[in-house]
């Protein structure tokens, strides 16, 4: 029953049906365990997407580079760069937020472009090329400031606390007042670029590239793509996203510091992941990879509602579920392999 | 003339030509910089020197470059948990030793503690091992879900504090043994060495890791097993990772899970990378990586000689790498190579105008 209903919706729908489901399901529990909690309430699941608007576009980006069949663990490093720069440029440069965030997301340009062209023309392994912008960036961070700098600056600050709120799923306090659930800007942003970068991996010659070159870059070749820049293009794109993420997170922080954001990286990694990405390349949608994020934040505010729990807690769980997915993946893939044997017999 | 042409060739195409030119650049650097860096003197008993105390601080690093080389031969991917598995084989062996209160006295004998210490790295190796040769996943993947996890099993295991061992000969491995004076670290690293090439010289391990490299399939069609090797090899891996982490732990008689060993994995796979080994697999060369450990550290070492802070260090350890990756690159080889030709070409075009 089950397997008929896998092949009638194919392997890897099945994978992102699973991340769902999986996240319904951990959050219905979390509705009972903390029903005392309010965890209920509206506000509570925007919540999940205010304290990770920042992971979001990251991810968003992690998808489309592993997509392609690369990867990119630099992506913290640049998050601390960028929240640092900016601090840096605002606060000890005098120079307004507007030309600082212009200044900040041209330069994640110049570094996705150095990187793709390593990546693309010099074909070096991505693993490596990133390793070396993961450690320069976190080395740039100290350069700048090995102190934490915190931003002051007021168009900045505005835009970082301008709730927005909804017309509807208010509560009544206690005082009697009705208060609605709201948002920050920051979340508009993540969710902008999720659903254009969803269009564009779905709909665009661009995206359909991507996934060929990640399917099988030989392939892609013969048939006339130009693999290099496609993939030079997925790097400059990436780098870009990558400090966006940074100014997203740093609306969230509105500081730089050295150690922030460490193994963001890696969160970003197992989002895409339990979202459904191959890291085979080829394989993967960035709506999977929003409830990889969804599911990382659910752990963490069942560790915030319990209050007992240490946040290293949500590293494991992260490290477990990962771990059923890729057994997972690993599995479908396998069943996947033997069925086309068989019907070659 | 074309003796020594001959010669040079030959020199430059040996494969410790690479790594070997890396190390005498960072001495040569350090030399002009700081004229006393060669000096060696005997305090109290015990070497002192920037070369022993490169030596000294390289050995953790060898040891987990050795595992990292035969991962990187083996399977074409890095063992990237190798920092977090030290970590938790640290807190094992001190968890044993004083419970969770930092103490002086032990609860089983060190001998003891140590062998669960390095069994728990043995296990994390054999997870891996088993993620990577029996389900296939991606090497870098598989490694990923215990370098996510692995800091928080330490910290579960120490429940969240940093335990010390108050008690002298805890640390002789990360030190010095009274009498002996010559870093003990050294010694681990030596043997570490000796024994792994022995066991690749004296049986055909080395050959079946470098064919299980070149080509999985075609290895297991001509009889060997190739999951078996790789499943071997990550378990070795994490037997370095667990030797690594007690050295790690005695230096600083105390585990602190967030930061021991952190980032240590990315300078183990860069010393494999600077030992002329190719990051896909395949031919190997164990001398190569141990050459590159000693260079990393020697480029650490030295900068921090010129007052760069740690927090600073990655900048130019990434020029580095870049560099390193750049020069290795045979695609700008070829690029140079035709720009060249394009530019005697034209050279040669104008002339015949």
């Amino acid at each position: 029953m089950l397997r008929k209903f896998r092949e009638k919706i194919g392997a890897n729908s099945f994978l992102l049906l699973i991340t769902i489901v999986l996240f319904i399901v951990m959050y219905i529990v979390g509705m009972i365990v903390f029903r005392n909690d309010n965890f209920g309430r509206l506000q509570v699941f925007l919540n999940l997407f205010i304290s990770n608007a920042g992971l979001i576009v990251a991810s968003v980006g992690m998808t489309m580079v592993l997509i392609s069949g690369g990867i990119d663990i630099s992506v913290g490093s640049v998050v601390a760069v960028t929240c640092m720069l900016l601090a840096w440029m605002m606060e000890n440069k005098n120079i307004g937020a507007v030309p600082a965030i212009i200044i900040v997301l041209v330069l994640g340009i110049i570094y996705g472009l150095i990187q793709g062209l390593l990546i693309a023309y010099l074909k070096i392994q991505p693993f490596i090329v990133t390793l070396a912008g993961m450690f320069f960036c976190r080395g740039m961070t100290a350069v700048i400031s090995s102190d934490m700098i915190s931003i002051k600056n007021e168009t900045f600050l505005e835009l970082a606390n301008a709730k927005i709120y909804l017309p509807f799923g208010g509560h009544v306090n206690k005082k009697g007042v009705m208060l609605y659930p709201y948002i920050y800007p920051s979340v508009i942003i993540a969710l902008v670029v999720l659903v254009l970068i969803f269009f564009m991996l779905k709909y665009t010659k661009f995206g359909r590239s991507i996934y060929a070159v990640g399917g099988n870059e030989q392939s892609a070749l013969l048939l006339g793509l130009n693999v290099r820049l496609t993939k030079l293009k997925v790097y400059v794109l990436n780098g870009f996203l990558a400090t966006l993420a940074g100014f997203v997170f740093c609306l969230n922080t509105s500081g730089g510091f050295v150690e922030q954001a460490k193994g963001f990286e890696m969160e970003a990694i197992a989002s895409s992941v339990i979202g459904g990405t191959l890291l085979t390349g080829g394989v993967g949608n960035v709506i999977g990879c929003l409830f990889g994020v969804l599911i990382k934040g659910t752990i963490e505010t069942f560790i915030t509602f319990k209050g007992t729990l240490s946040s290293w807690w949500t590293k494991i769980v992260i490290a477990a579920l990962l771990c059923f997915f890729i057994i997972l993946q690993s599995i479908l893939a396998s069943t996947k392999h033997k069925r086309r044997k068989a019907s070659k017999i | 003339m074309t003796n020594v042409k001959k010669i040079l060739r030959k020199i430059y195409g040996h494969s410790l030509f690479f790594p070997l030119t890396c190390l005498g650049i960072v001495l040569a650097v350090n030399l002009i910089k700081t004229p006393t860096f060669f000096q060696i003197s005997l305090n109290n008993g015990v070497l002192y020197g920037y070369i022993i105390d490169i030596l000294n601080r390289s050995s953790e690093l060898i040891i987990l470059a050795i595992g990292m080389t035969l991962v990187v031969a083996g399977s074409g991917g890095t063992d990237i948990s190798v920092g977090a598995v030290s970590a938790v084989a640290g807190a094992i062996t001190i968890y044993s030793l004083v419970g969770s209160m930092s103490s002086a006295v032990y609860r089983m004998p060190y001998g003891f503690a140590i062998i669960l210490g390095l069994l728990g790295g043995i296990a994390c190796g054999m997870f891996n091992g088993f993620l990577i040769a029996k389900l296939k996943i991606q090497p870098m993947v598989a490694t990923l879900i215990l370098f996510t996890a692995g800091r928080g099993i330490a910290q579960i295991i120490t429940q969240g504090f940093i335990l010390y061992v108050r008690n002298e000969p805890f640390k002789y491995l990360g030190n010095f043994i009274p009498g002996v004076p010559i870093p003990t670290p050294i010694f681990v690293a030596i043997m570490v060495i000796l024994v792994t090439v022995l066991i690749l010289k004296k049986t055909a391990l080395g050959l079946y890791i470098q064919t299980v490299g070149i080509n999985r399939k075609a290895a297991r069609l001509v009889g060997l097993n190739s999951s078996l090797y790789i499943f071997l090899i990550y378990t070795f891996s994490g037997l370095c990772a667990g030797i690594a982490g007690m050295i790690i732990t005695s230096r600083v008689y105390s585990i602190d899970a967030n930061n021991a060993g952190l980032n240590i994995e990315l300078d183990a796979i860069l010393a494999v990378a600077i030992g002329g080994n190719s990051l896909a697999g395949g031919k190997f060369s164990l001398a190569g990586s141990i050459i590159g450990a000693i260079t990393i550290q020697a480029l650490t070492t030295s900068l921090y000689a010129m007052k760069v802070t740690a927090d600073q260090l990655p900048v130019y350890k990434a020029i580095v790498v870049i560099i390193i990756v750049m020069l290795q690159s045979t695609e700008l080889k070829r690029m140079v190579h035709s720009l060249y030709q394009k530019i005697s070409n034209l050279i040669a075009g104008k002339k015949v105008a």
